[in-house]
């Protein structure tokens, strides 16, 4: 990229610019307005908002009566969420599923295609194409793909395994016990590509010589992987690790074109739509479920972007 | 797989550690294997995809008497044409086109205006903001989603612009809230980039007596060219295939996007596998153009936000 050659380029300042007091009043309020607006969009659509789901959470409201007709109820929400609401265990688990599966599955095999693929074969580029094509799709009509491909009797993978008979039939996506795993398969489909990416143009900017020395010490191509250059591939792991993470989270579109999110796929982001979308519209339920939801994702959000920004500082 | 017999026993690690620069003789058939590996992976990740391809071309008859899994008798495009016009998709394009366009407008502008201020000046906050603008972008949207649905649904519009005469069940409702989502990763990107800027470009600019604005216009966003093109094509791939927003900030299903769409019309207008895989195509288009035109640049979006992390 052009930009590491012009950060290397000695006429770059890397102090921070002191140029603010030489600003006219009218440039200040220019600048007020480039950042002020965006600003104000940015805060108040998507930190407004989930401050206001942790405030609801604590309340009791319809959502249809006005502001006058919400209640305080401390943390009656959460106490009936955790001992009173039969599909919330169950979504939590299949969300940490979700996540351990994404961070050691695709994640591995994604890792593992872009280090074969960076072995400077011929026909990688193809390679490469076919397998980084599902990210280009939405997990919607993934969901829809995969459909066809898991259907019992007129499927793919059925049909391949000879297991369309009736007594034999598998139903991947409706057996609740085989369905989150089968969503799983798709979902890394469309993972794998992503990853590899990722890790392709890390490889890329790994310094050949890094490597070379490794060689010329000895080391066998294993050793020189782990010991050189997985190490210089951190920045890429971090990244690796936080986008696994949130697209776990986030993950909502592919259950809910399959089954709505229901018998076997339930996921906490589908509890929480339901409680708007769904007839019963319980403001201060959904929001409870929300910030459950909230505070897994700031867990991993915060240090992340501490790590990104500790440099700046 | 006898081929890869060797003392390490597995593929990725036999090849004689040399320099990669340097095309490799060495080793045939761990070559052999890796390619065999290779093809194999590849055409796995290809057959869901070729799978619905061949399922929507082929006559609903002709599965129907013989199955889905059984060589065609006859192939052609009139699924295409089903799907096409029983589900009205040229509306429904016309709607994602509605959203997608003024999205990725304001999305660049306003992301290059904070990116730019935060990266070429100092002021109090300006770390502090970008911080909030890059958490922002990772929260997942079920966190914001209840109050959203409730200020959407109090904030009013005037008829001319929503006919629910509020922000909910409005195109105005669904841009909004993808520019201040998308936002943060842009603006992350944007701002990276003009810090590698080198001072001196400005420099003369200011010399001359340019204002703000005018060195942000003339001088950064031109040399911005590169990362704008990339965040263009990755967003929008990320706007184009969104399906939440618009499902539930959009109760009014003939004005929903494609992507969202879709949930709507299968079962109503894509009764049989042969017209959803039709039309699961027909609405993977646009991505697909992408993806064949705009390969480099969306890659190159993919890995820019990375590189920096």
């Amino acid at each position: 990229m052009a930009s590491t050659e012009l950060k290397k380029s000695p006429s770059a300042p890397r102090g921070r610019p002191r140029r603010t007091r030489r600003l006219s009043s009218r440039d200040r309020a220019v600048l007020g307005l480039m950042v002020g607006i965006p600003a104000l969009v940015h805060i108040g659509l998507v930190w407004l908002p989930a401050f206001g789901s942790v405030l609801l959470s604590f309340t009791r409201w319809d959502g249809i009566g006005g502001f006058d007709t919400i209640e305080w109820a401390g943390f009656d929400n959460y106490r009936q969420i955790f001992t009173n609401y039969p599909p919330f265990w169950p979504a939590l688990q299949h969300n940490v599923i979700w996540l351990v599966f994404f961070l050691l599955v695709p994640t591995t095999f994604g890792l593992f295609l872009a280090v074969q693929l960076d072995k400077n074969i011929k026909g990688s580029r193809l390679y490469q194409s076919a397998i980084y094509l599902p990210v280009m799709l939405s997990l919607a009509i993934v969901g829809f793909i995969w459909q066809l491909v898991y259907s019992p009797e007129q499927g793919l993978i059925n049909n391949i395994l000879g297991r369309t008979g009736q007594g034999d039939l598998i139903d991947w996506l409706g057996d609740p016990s085989l369905n989150l795993w089968a969503v799983l398969v798709a979902a890394s489909w469309r993972h794998v590509g992503y990853i590899m990416i990722l890790y392709l143009a890390g490889l890329k900017s790994v310094d050949p010589s890094l490597r070379e020395a490794a060689a010329i010490d000895g080391a066998s191509s294993r050793q020189a992987f782990w010991h050189v250059v997985f190490p210089a591939l951190r920045p890429v792991n971090v990244v690796v690790l936080v986008v696994s993470v949130i697209d776990s989270l986030r993950a909502f579109d592919i259950v809910y074109v399959i089954n709505k999110g229901t018998n076997g796929l339930e996921l906490l982001s589908v509890l929480v739509t339901n409680n708007i979308v769904g007839e019963a519209s319980r403001i201060g339920y959904g929001s409870a479920l929300a910030v459950i939801l909230l505070a897994i994702s700031l867990s991993f959000i915060i240090p992340y972007v501490r790590s990104i920004f500790r440099e700046q500082r | 797989m006898t081929m890869t017999a060797t003392p390490s026993g597995t593929v990725p690690t036999t090849a004689p550690p040399t320099p990669p620069e340097r095309p490799r003789r060495g080793n045939r058939p761990a070559r052999i294997a890796l390619h065999i590996f290779l093809a194999f992976t590849a055409l796995s990740f290809l057959a869901p995809l070729l799978w619905t391809v061949y399922t929507s071309l082929r006559p609903y008859s002709d599965t129907a008497e013989h199955g889905y899994f059984s060589l065609p008798r006859k192939l052609g495009f009139e699924n295409y044409a089903d799907a096409w016009n029983q589900a009205e998709l040229m509306h429904y394009y016309g709607n994602t086109l509605l959203v997608t366009l003024p999205t990725l407008l304001l999305v660049l502008f306003l992301s290059s205006f904070v990116a730019y201020a935060v990266s070429r000046y100092s002021w109090r906050g300006n770390i502090a903001l970008l911080i909030l603008f890059t958490a922002g972008n990772l929260l997942p949207p079920q966190a914001m989603l209840t109050p959203l649905y409730r200020m959407y649904n109090e904030i009013p519009l005037p008829e001319s612009m929503s006919d629910s005469l509020v922000v909910y069940d409005s195109y105005w409702g669904i841009i909004a809230i993808h520019v201040a989502f998308q936002m943060g990763f842009c603006t992350f990107v944007l701002s990276n980039y003009m810090k590698t800027i080198p001072h001196e470009l400005t420099e003369a600019a200011i010399v001359d007596g340019a204002s703000v604005f005018r060195q942000y216009w003339q001088v950064i966003l031109p040399l911005c060219r590169p990362p704008l093109a990339a965040l263009a094509t990755l967003e929008f791939t990320w706007v184009y295939n969104d399906f939440l927003w618009a499902l539930v900030l959009m109760q009014t299903g003939d004005k929903r996007p494609i992507t969202s769409a879709l949930g709507n019309l299968q079962g109503v207008y894509f009764t049989n596998n042969n017209l959803i895989a039709a039309a699961s195509l027909l609405a993977a288009i646009p991505t697909l153009v992408v993806y064949f035109a705009l390969q480099r640049q969306f890659i190159g979006g993919l890995t820019l936000g990375a590189s920096k992390g």
